[in-house]
């Protein structure tokens, strides 16, 4: 900025002070790190609150199963949101795709694998028509997504009429509500009774291929002279990571297992990440969104990148449809309702920019388990549904707020 | 010896970790222009905010006194009902509001709440003219031209009564004309005696019309020099700018020059705005490996419209023309052709057009040459580090590291950012757009360095500028462009700032 010192910006070719750097490393971890940490408060409130309850094996469980549509969506949803546009009509895509797998399993008897395929297609076709009309009509998002609400709204009352269509083949249901079997038998965990062997080795496993990775990659960036975290500081983190995954699977394999969605969500964010950061199609996104003429005098094919964001954002919804249709074991016509919302709000208090170009993946999933724990936890205190609802909103402004507040603040020190 | 109608006293202002004013002092005469220099991070534009309120009484040390009275800003609105206004850089105008409704915003000519639109017109046509705009008070400030609108933001602050003027940088986005019109102006004011302190790159322009200048440096006065005496020297003002003599503007460079790279002839473009007017027309232009060529022209002579039409047409309709690569013709129909042909255009506007300004440098610098990252669409971010380290170092980006976000560089490093960009993309053309414009005095010289260096890689570089001294300092060769047509080529050794200008001005009446 302008009337920033010399002085100060001129020290750029030799190491600044080693007390401030750390100082500054550590609010910057703060602020990027103030997502997970309020997770982190609202589980441990959460637990008090219900005297445990919210950590017993069959709530997590719940949580996760419960959840596991909005996280799909909102997976597609901030990476709509980082290229600095929003999608509305993702409840009624989720409704119409739903009827469509509906249709096509129960009333045509279609095989299910079939079935699924020609659903997500449909998905994507879905986000083609609204990706054509927002980057090659130059219509904002905003409407031609409002319109789609509407439309895909039609569309599926028009299918199903009043009524639901089910049941759902076993596989269908078993994808949306059902759990790993007990292919290895279970081990005895001391005082926390028996648990699923298969669950802790996959789970054993993850953690492996995640250390060896991480391990990997800070080897590569301090190759190539990049600071990394000192060997404590590595370590310390990743055994935090894996204890707290060990955690949440240890009290899954006393429950019931694995849930066949949270592997599906799991492959999902692992993906969905990488891609966002590692390929250039994903750094495109960030591009689009941050200045879109810059972006585009750069060589990138903005109007493509959009377009594409939104059939990715199809495909996703048509997948959420049909795992929540198969929870239900019904498509409806009312179903979705309001998902689009849940989704963009945790994609923003998963730290998303309102103007775009900013947003991870992991943070959006982290959004969105703060609503799925809030809902969970007031449910379980027996909170009305009103106070809920006034919780989650409260929460939505305080989470942009927070991002607002740190941003100025930061600006403020330059300017 | 008129007494001084502002004095400021010690100014000190910090913010976390900066100190952007130091003991600043600052004393302005009645009806006097001062001018106000300094290099970007001076401390000149947060100086001005501290005068106006911006930066509240109370958030900085020192003491100011307006016209005898101790000042105690809480904001803008009370430094304005003391007369005091400031106009931005960028100019804060609405523009789908009439000319009328800009000058009296918040400051409506209402009657019980209900605004008096004759009154409103009226009193606004009378404003314009003290100003010398020739427009209709109706006209939407959207349609008229950038130097007009300088004029509603000086008539907007007639209207508040103003009796201290501040203009930051108010000639930068101005052509020479409306430059010349609003220093004109500027005196007339200080006849009805107005105050102004005007801050502002152009040293001419600030000897030609300030009665004295206060230079700051790195947040302290260095120096306040009386102009009416005359003899003060642009060189002067610059070494107390930049704390050294500066004896040499432009770095030495013997060109080593070799074949035609790229020839654009019979070059044609017509606006998107007005589809039967031609804003290029039939323009040839021929660049030669290791030759800095300079493209010279007035506001409106569409060099930056040629340039972009030839950057995959990313301005422009109609556009008709060939262009010719190492002898053979060549089609650039998208910016991806343009890249993958070997050209890059850094824009005039960096922060619109060139930045993502939320970004660190290090995804800037890829942004344009990302697929040479890696593989089959995976970015190796290990060598993206690398490479942005190496451009880090090489170009002397004054960062701490290459994950500093590029929005709180300085312009000259924004600068470097985006040259880096484009020398990642590796091209064999370069066309820089006003490669050197808001940024410091300091930095200029480096941009220089940057360009000979380039040349002498055996690029082909096409500088378009707006500051004649600087291209005959830079090129080898310059083409001078007028109402979309080429005027002229001159070599160096040939060419003149009057010679230049001569062209520049062919067939304008």
């Amino acid at each position: 900025m302008s009337s920033m010192s010399p002085a100060d910006t001129s020290t750029g070719s030799e190491p600044r002070p080693p007390a401030r750097r750390a100082l500054s490393g550590l609010s910057i971890n703060i602020r990027q790190s103030g997502i997970y940490i309020a997770f982190a408060l609202i589980v441990v409130l959460f637990s008090v609150l219900t005297d445990g309850a919210l950590l017993q094996p069959q709530n997590i469980s719940n949580i996760i199963v419960q959840n596991s549509y909005i996280l799909i969506l909102a997976i597609g949803m901030i990476l709509i949101i980082i290229a600095g546009h929003i999608d509305l009509s993702v409840g009624s895509v989720v409704a119409v795709t739903g009827a469509i797998a509906a249709v096509l399993m129960v009333a045509y008897g279609v095989p299910w694998p079939v079935a699924l395929l020609v659903t997500l297609v449909a998905g994507g076709l879905i986000g083609a028509w609204q990706g054509f009309w927002i980057a090659y009509f130059g219509i904002p998002s905003f409407i031609v997504t409002l319109a789609g609400m509407l439309l895909f709204r039609a569309l599926t009352l028009t299918v199903l009429g009043n009524q639901g269509i089910g049941p759902f083949p076993e596989a269908v249901r078993t994808m949306s509500n059902g759990f790993t079997g007990s292919y290895l038998g279970n081990v005895a965990l001391g005082p926390l009774g028996g648990a699923d062997l298969f669950s802790l080795l996959v789970c054993v496993l993850a953690i492996a291929g995640m250390a060896a990775t991480q391990w990997r990659a800070r080897a590569a960036r301090a190759g190539y002279g990049q600071d990394v975290d000192p060997l404590p500081v590595f370590i310390l983190k990743l055994a935090g990571a894996a204890a707290l995954i060990l955690a949440v699977v240890v009290q899954l394999a006393r429950f019931k297992n694995l849930p066949w969605v949270l592997v599906l969500l799991a492959f999902l964010v692992l993906g969905y990440s990488v891609l966002a950061n590692r390929s250039v199609f994903g750094r495109r996104i960030y591009s689009v969104g941050g200045n879109l003429q810059a972006a585009v005098l750069s060589g990138i094919k903005a109007k493509s990148v959009v377009f594409w964001i939104f059939v990715n954002m199809g495909v996703l919804a048509a997948m959420a449809g049909v795992i929540f249709a198969g929870r239900l074991n019904q498509a409806g016509p009312t179903a979705g309702g309001s998902f689009e919302l849940d989704a963009i709000a945790a994609a923003f208090i998963g730290g998303a920019a309102v103007q775009g170009g900013v947003g991870k993946v992991v943070g959006a999933i982290t959004g969105g388990l703060i609503m799925g724990v809030i809902n969970n936890g007031m449910s379980l205190i027996g909170s009305p549904s009103e106070r809920v609802m006034l919780v989650k909103g409260i929460v939505l402004l305080a989470a942009v707020a927070f991002d607002v507040w740190t941003k100025r603040r930061a600006g403020a020190a330059t300017s | 010896m008129t007494d001084p109608i502002l004095r400021m006293r010690g100014i000190t202002k910090t913010f976390p970790g900066v100190k952007a004013l130091q003991d600043v002092n600052l004393s302005v005469r009645r009806g006097e222009i001062h001018a106000i220099c300094g290099e970007n991070g001076a401390g000149k534009s947060t100086l001005m905010k501290v005068l106006s309120g911006v930066y509240p009484h109370g958030s900085h040390e020192g003491e100011t006194v307006f016209d005898g009275e101790p000042c105690r800003f809480g904001g803008i609105r009370d430094s304005e009902n003391a007369g005091i206004v400031i106009i931005h850089q960028e100019l804060a105008l609405c523009p789908q509001l009439s000319i009328a409704e800009n000058i009296f915003l918040g400051n409506e000519r209402a009657s019980r709440g209900l605004i008096d639109w004759n009154r409103t017109n009226h009193e606004a046509a009378g404003l314009m003219r003290r100003v010398g705009l020739r427009e209709s008070p109706v006209t939407q400030v959207a349609d008229i031209g950038v130097g007009k609108q300088q004029l509603v933001e000086i008539a907007k602050a007639l209207s508040k009564e103003v009796r201290l003027l501040i203009l930051d940088e108010p000639t930068a986005a101005l052509n020479d004309e409306d430059s010349a019109h609003l220093l004109d102006l500027l005196r007339g004011l200080r006849h009805e005696g107005i105050t102004c302190v005007i801050i502002s790159h152009k040293l001419n322009e600030i000897i030609a019309i300030a009665d004295s200048i206060t230079i700051l440096r790195d947040g302290r006065t260095i120096d306040t020099l009386d102009m009416t005496g005359g003899g003060v020297t642009e060189d002067q003002i610059i070494s107390g700018m930049v704390g050294r003599d500066l004896e040499h503007r432009f770095p030495p460079h013997e060109p080593q020059i070799g074949e035609e790279v790229l020839r654009i002839e019979d070059w044609t473009v017509h606006s998107p705005a007005q589809p039967d007017r031609k804003v290029v027309s039939g323009a040839h232009l021929s660049l030669r490996k290791g030759e800095i060529v300079g493209l010279a022209g007035l506001m409106g002579a569409g060099r930056t419209e040629l340039a972009m039409s030839v950057f995959g047409r990313a301005y422009g309709v109609n556009i008709s023309g060939r262009i010719y690569k190492y002898g053979e013709q060549i089609e650039i129909r998208t910016v991806q052709d343009a890249i993958r042909h070997g050209l890059a255009y850094a824009t005039e506007d960096r922060k619109r057009y060139g930045l993502n300004l939320i970004e660190d440098i290090r995804r800037n610098v890829s942004a344009a040459g990302l697929g040479k990252l890696g593989r089959r669409g995976w970015v190796n971010e290990n060598e993206e580090y690398q490479v942005a380290e190496g451009f880090r170092k090489s170009m002397n980006i004054k960062a701490p590291s290459v994950l500093s976000v590029v929005g709180k560089l300085s312009g000259g490093n924004q600068q470097k950012v985006v040259l880096s960009k484009w020398i990642f993309t590796d091209p064999d053309v370069l066309i820089l757009d006003e490669p050197t414009r808001g940024i410091d005095v300091g930095a200029k010289y480096e941009i220089y360095t940057i360009i000979n260096r380039l040349a002498d890689e055996g690029k082909a570089v096409l500088v378009i500028s707006s500051e004649l001294p600087e291209l005959l300092g830079v090129c080898d060769r310059i083409y001078t462009l007028a109402a979309g047509r080429v005027t002229g080529e001159l070599l160096r050794r040939d060419a003149t700032q009057e010679r230049l200008m001569h062209h520049m001005t062919m067939g304008q009446e």
